[in-house]
């Protein structure tokens, strides 16, 4: 679906990104990772065709997009990290002139907008001014003229930025139901989203792609270990005991024991919770709660990050 | 040409959803009927076919003001607003954007010139005119109007605030307006040339009066094409930056 190829894109003598090379196959959910300033945005505007690279090559679904960018722009749909939207327009008619300036034919716009509302949860605002909108309904109306003329890629840029939690919580599920229909390339700083709904992630520091691969892969990669915490009914000893008999397991430790709970830490090199899960329940203990500590996603990343130019040295050129 | 058409439809009802353009409208017209007031109607006796040309005169300058605060809006406030990338990011041409945009700012301007018409018809109520005259007079206004709204679309996409595109629009406009001051004081064919670039004194002054020369009509058009080609190019070197 997309091949990127030697991108490298320069504001002035700066380097806002350098060299990137990576693929992303049909129907993937993309995410796209890296601390302010790292070039992400700069990389997305490139994709979305709103920017040009320096040097490298860009493919969109087989259309070279440096060389012919209109051919390319049919195929994407894309939301900057600030919505695109005109504020004296009301919904409907913004996804309208949105819909047929990205192609479709006047009288099969309104059906398209219909859809498009339908899916980003947007039909009650139709009428609305966007002036009047509150943010989250912003953000929705910016990812509905996104998908509104049914592009094959997605790239969103930041789309739960500013949203509150239950906000943040619609959006995912958005971008998810998203998925399937598009190829969906999506930024954001909320590492723990990026994990829940994507197939893959790209960090990029500094103008480079460090990593790429899924969660777990780059766990690996950046030599992160499983530790799980789990709480069971009953004395440590006995889930202590099974839990260190689960092939993978290099150590358990009990980290507290409160009337008839406990709670344990069991160290590994790999993903360990459906077989702790399995052994606990093979042995017939009550297992309360079994979660994925330490080295989480945010750890991750920045240990994959870590030993880049500080921030000031990478300020990516808006 | 359906994006043209598509984009100058959005963009003229946005003129009309907003208070910016009534109020340019609405001071353009504050303006010029107190000047018709003040000097075509004031004063001795004069002919009909003076006074209207006194009204094309001031209506010139109100007309060309008008184009520049009309058109500050048409680009800059798409970069201001970052709705920008919605144009770049869909399958639409630079060419097509700035002609869209500079289409709906004619055509505001063009109502403009619409309300303007009761002066006309004022001095017709006291006297004679010449249908010939009137239309010259107003299709002057029509293309000089056009080469300053091009102009201005230019100074727009030149600036990323729309303060920044009425001073450099307004700043290329007078450089036009004054090149006949110039041309007074060089040698040929230097003055020649700024002679024949002047915007106003070289080229209006035949519509005023009721005469329409083919040169003046190609002037105002040249200048309409070179500033939204300009206006074209500037844009397609934005996707540079």
């Amino acid at each position: 679906m997309i091949d990127v190829e030697g991108l490298t894109k320069y504001y002035g003598a700066h380097a806002a990104i350098r060299d990137l090379s990576f693929s992303i196959k049909k129907g993937e959910v993309i995410g796209f990772l890296g601390l302010n300033g790292a070039g992400k945005s700069t990389t997305l505007k490139i994709l979305g065709c709103v920017l040009l690279p320096t040097s490298g090559h860009l493919r969109i679904d087989q259309v070279d997009a440096i060389s012919d960018p209109h051919e390319a722009r049919k195929r994407i749909g894309f939301l900057p990290d600030s919505p695109p939207l005109y504020d004296e327009m009301t919904v409907g008619a913004y996804l309208s002139f949105v819909a047929q300036l990205r192609g479709a034919a006047p009288g099969r716009a309104r059906a398209l907008v219909e859809e498009a509302e339908e899916r980003t949860a947007t039909r009650e605002v139709d009428r609305e001014l966007i002036s009047a909108l509150s943010h989250g309904y912003r953000q929705r109306v910016g990812v509905a003229q996104a998908v509104v003329h049914k592009p094959a890629l997605l790239v969103l840029d930041e789309p739960s930025s500013g949203l509150d939690p239950v906000q943040i919580v619609e959006m995912r599920s958005l971008i998810r139901d998203l998925k399937g229909e598009h190829t969906v390339l999506v930024s954001s700083h909320i590492l723990s989203e990026i994990s829940q709904i994507c197939d893959r992630l790209l960090v990029i520091q500094a103008g480079e792609i460090v990593a790429q691969g899924s969660e777990a892969e780059l766990a690996k990669r950046a030599g992160a270990g499983g530790a799980v915490e789990l709480e069971v009914r009953g004395a440590a000893a006995r889930a202590a005991e099974v839990v260190r008999g689960v092939p993978g397991v290099t150590g358990v430790t009990v980290v507290s024991e409160s009337g008839d709970l406990s709670v344990l830490r069991a160290e590994g090199a790999a993903e360990l919770r459906p077989q702790i899960a399995r052994a606990l329940v093979g042995a017939s203990v009550d297992l309360y709660r079994l979660d994925r500590v330490g080295d989480r996603l945010e750890s991750i990343f920045l240990k994959l990050t870590a030993g880049g130019p500080a921030p000031s040295d990478n300020k990516e050129a808006a | 040409m359906r994006a043209i058409l598509l984009i100058a439809r959005r963009e003229l009802a946005a003129y009309l959803r907003t208070m910016s353009g009534y109020v340019i409208i609405a001071l353009s017209l504050f303006v010029l009927a107190l000047l018709f007031n003040a000097v075509a109607l004031s004063g001795p006796e004069q002919r009909s076919s003076d006074v209207l040309s006194e009204f094309f005169r001031d209506a010139s300058g109100v007309t060309m003001t008008a184009a520049v605060f009309l058109a500050m809006r048409l680009l800059a406030e798409e970069q201001q607003r970052g709705t920008v990338a919605l144009l770049f990011s869909s399958p639409v041409r630079e060419v097509e954007v700035v002609v869209g945009k500079y289409l709906s700012g004619l055509a505001f301007l063009g109502i403009f010139l619409a309300t303007t018409i009761f002066m006309p018809a004022l001095i017709m109520v006291h006297g004679k005119i010449s249908f010939g005259h009137l239309a010259a007079g107003y299709l002057g206004l029509l293309l000089l109007g056009s080469a300053t709204m091009a102009i201005g679309t230019l100074g727009s996409a030149l600036a990323k605030s729309q303060i920044l595109a009425v001073i450099i629009g307004g700043s290329m406009v007078i450089a036009l307006l004054i090149a006949w001051m110039l041309a007074r004081v060089t040698e040929r064919p230097v003055s020649d040339v700024l002679s024949g670039m002047a915007l106003w004194q070289q080229h209006f002054p035949p519509f005023q009066a009721g005469i329409v020369h083919v040169r003046d009509i190609v002037y105002y058009l040249v200048v309409t094409y070179l500033g939204l080609f300009a206006a074209t190019r500037v844009l397609e070197a934005r996707r540079w930056r």
